[in-house]
């Protein structure tokens, strides 16, 4: 047994930018998988000792139980303020936020386009799931049409309850923004292009290239009332199409960056 | 350093920044633009941080952002602007960092008007965000008094992890005057214990308002109230104009204790035994002295530009022990001294009973100058 513990045997292991503590999400959420994910772009990069990490008012309001690096707790919404404050103080720091659909697209709007139209030097981890996660399941800006929340009990009408909003698309109408793409976390080859994306937008930002965002659609099997496995696979069905990933935004001085 | 003319805003923009500011996040709003105008050239000449924010919503939480890495950081606005601030301002109190705010109040409620209130008192010095938690609030009624205030708003803050707040209204904002200014001071960056820079070669810090577990969150509530006493206890500044001989006292802050002040002099000069105090510190409220001045006289005239906010203090630190008076003007309306020597005359002669309802007399009167 031993033997499986010497290093070169090594094919997976918890990242150091993470601490000890076991996360609190449910059963079968993507959170877990992004936090993951930039927790290794961060070792991979050096970056955690630059770190400082903005947690949002959503399921992630914990995120800062689980990095290794430091954190602050922001208002609803108001992460990418919280961020361009430290971040004008320390422009050498390495700032993200973490944010949810609700924080991001519906109370924090305006800051989240403000910050990204300043070409803020900072990078927005945006998870998209399609609903209020953590006040049990509301519509959200990103609720799709028709989709049942509790909040939109008969499905979302579009007459009365208006449409979804595309984040990636909309901010990347935006001078300030340098780096702007959608991926999703619901398989493994979508989890490697991810993980690619959340490391470039690291890079823009350590070169100080302007606003990164890596919107990452996402599962709630919880409130969605659904299996995990049938959330992945509801999400590759009904919200890729509504949502397609791809690259929004690559500004010129991204699109040359060698990583 | 040599006085020079300055106006209001821009002495206070330029002072804070002469004390170590190393940001500013503000949003124009009219009585104050002058100091957010100032940061935006001031600023970055002197190589520090300056954002024009979306909104005062984006700027109090640049503002909460900056503070949680130690930096000195304020910012400034008015009536509407303060209150689209509150939450921001709930979130750092209870993080526990230190910020300064400079809140240039102006008639309200609502849109109001652009001339100078002290209608956000209540407001701002009995919390105004969610939660327990108490700024410190300085009221200078001069431009000198505003600018020697700012190195202090920034100490205090500093020391007890708390919002210091100077509160004045338009008229000390946009008035000119001579003013020494202090001297350029070179950013110090205090190395807080707590603030967030990167956990380079030390655990990690996290900097929250959340405290899930009651429990928690009642300690921090009475960590917060404890240095509050503190604050009470070592902190109250105040000025007192003739009291020593005084047979009664009138009561007003910042540009209504000076206005006040005016209406003093011009009753010792008829022979009228009245004094002034002006507190400084509106909170935390002066209550230990205004008691012991209320042993001294027999009545207090308490003069504001709102509708008996501090009155409430007052009453509260007398106690029914003597009669207190009060005059009032509202909406932006800005005292003449005449007025207030016509009420000091009439509190001189009248007999006053500690029953009466100020607000009640104070209202009969008003109704007849309104009519
Ligand atoms: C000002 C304010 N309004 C409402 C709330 C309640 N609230 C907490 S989390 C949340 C929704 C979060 O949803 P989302 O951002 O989509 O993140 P998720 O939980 O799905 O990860 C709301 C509305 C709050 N904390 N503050």
């Amino acid at each position: 047994m031993a033997t499986l513990m010497v290093p070169e045997n090594l094919v997976y292991e918890r990242p150091r930018s993470f601490t000890d503590a076991p996360t609190h999400y449910c059963p079968g959420c993507t959170h877990g998988v992004a936090h993951r994910l930039i927790a290794e772009v961060l070792d991979e990069m050096g970056l955690a000792e630059r770190t400082i990490g903005v947690a949002p008012v959503g399921c992630a309001v914990f995120a800062y139980n689980y990095f290794d690096t430091d954190f602050v707790e922001a208002a609803h919404g108001r992460a990418p303020a919280m961020a361009t404050g430290i971040k004008r103080v320390l422009p050498d720091s390495i700032v993200f936020t973490y944010q949810g659909d609700g924080d991001l697209a519906s109370i924090g709007m305006g800051e989240i386009v403000h910050a990204a139209a300043r070409g803020e030097n900072i990078t927005v981890f945006f998870i998209n799931n399609a609903n209020y996660g953590m006040t049990g399941g509301q519509m959200a800006p990103t609720t799709l049409p028709g989709m049942k929340t509790t909040s939109s009990p008969d499905g979302r009408d579009v007459e009365t309850q208006g449409y979804p909003i595309r984040m990636a698309e909309m901010l990347a109408t935006l001078d300030g923004a340098a780096y702007v793409v959608r991926r999703s976390l619901h398989d493994p080859a979508n989890i490697r292009k991810a993980k690619k994306a959340i490391r470039i937008a690291f890079e823009v930002q350590d070169r100080k290239l302007g606003f990164s965002m890596v919107e990452l659609l996402s599962t709630c099997p919880s409130n969605w009332n659904l299996s995990p496995v049938e959330s992945l696979k509801w999400l590759e069905e009904h919200m890729i199409p509504f949502f397609p990933l791809g690259d929004y935004k690559v500004a010129p001085a991204v699109a040359e960056l060698k990583i | 350093m040599a006085r020079e003319l300055w106006e209001g805003n821009q002495a206070i923009a330029e002072a804070a920044s002469r004390v170590g500011l190393e940001a500013y996040f503000g949003y124009p709003i009219t009585p104050q633009n002058e100091i957010l105008e100032w940061m935006s050239r001031r600023l970055p000449e002197l190589g520090r941080a300056f954002v024009q924010a979306e909104s005062e919503l984006g700027a109090i939480n640049m503002v909460y952002g900056a503070a949680c890495t130690g930096a000195r950081v304020m910012t400034s606005s008015s009536s509407p602007g303060i209150s689209l601030m509150m939450e921001g301002l709930s979130y750092i109190a209870g993080t526990e960092v230190p910020m300064v705010l400079v809140n240039v109040m102006r008639g309200g409620p609502g849109l109001g008007n652009i001339a100078p209130s002290q209608a956000d008192y209540n407001q701002i010095c009995k919390g105004g965000g969610h939660g327990d938690y108490h700024p410190i609030v300085l009221a200078p009624a001069s431009v000198q008094e505003a600018v020697d205030l700012m190195p202090v708003a920034f100490d205090l803050a500093e020391k007890y992890l708390n919002i210091c707040c100077i509160l004045i209204d338009g008229s000390i904002g946009q008035m000119m005057e001579p003013v020494e200014l202090p001297e350029m001071r070179p950013v110090q960056r205090k190395d807080f214990p707590w603030a967030v820079t990167g956990a380079k070669g030390r655990p990690r810090r996290i900097l929250s308002s959340i405290y899930l577990d009651p429990p928690e969150e009642e300690k921090t509530n009475l960590r917060l109230l404890r240095r509050w006493q503190e604050v009470q206890e070592k902190e109250l500044r105040y000025k007192e104009y003739f009291t020593d001989d005084a047979d009664f006292i009138v009561i007003g802050f910042g540009t209504a204790g000076r206005v006040a002040l005016s209406a003093v002099r011009a009753a010792r000069a008829q022979g009228i035994k009245v004094g002034l105090f002006r507190p400084i510190t509106v909170a935390p409220f002066p209550y230990k002295r205004v008691a012991e001045l209320a042993q001294r006289v027999g009545a207090f005239l308490v003069v504001e530009m709102n509708a008996g906010q501090m009155l409430e203090d007052v009453r509260l630190a007398v106690n029914g022990s003597i009669p207190i008076e009060f005059y009032g003007r509202l909406g932006g309306v800005v005292p003449f001294p005449d007025e207030i020597l016509s009420e000091i005359q009439r509190v001189a002669k009248a007999k006053l009973s500690a029953d009466a309802d100020p607000i009640a007399n104070w209202m009969k009167r008003m109704e007849m100058v309104a009519r």
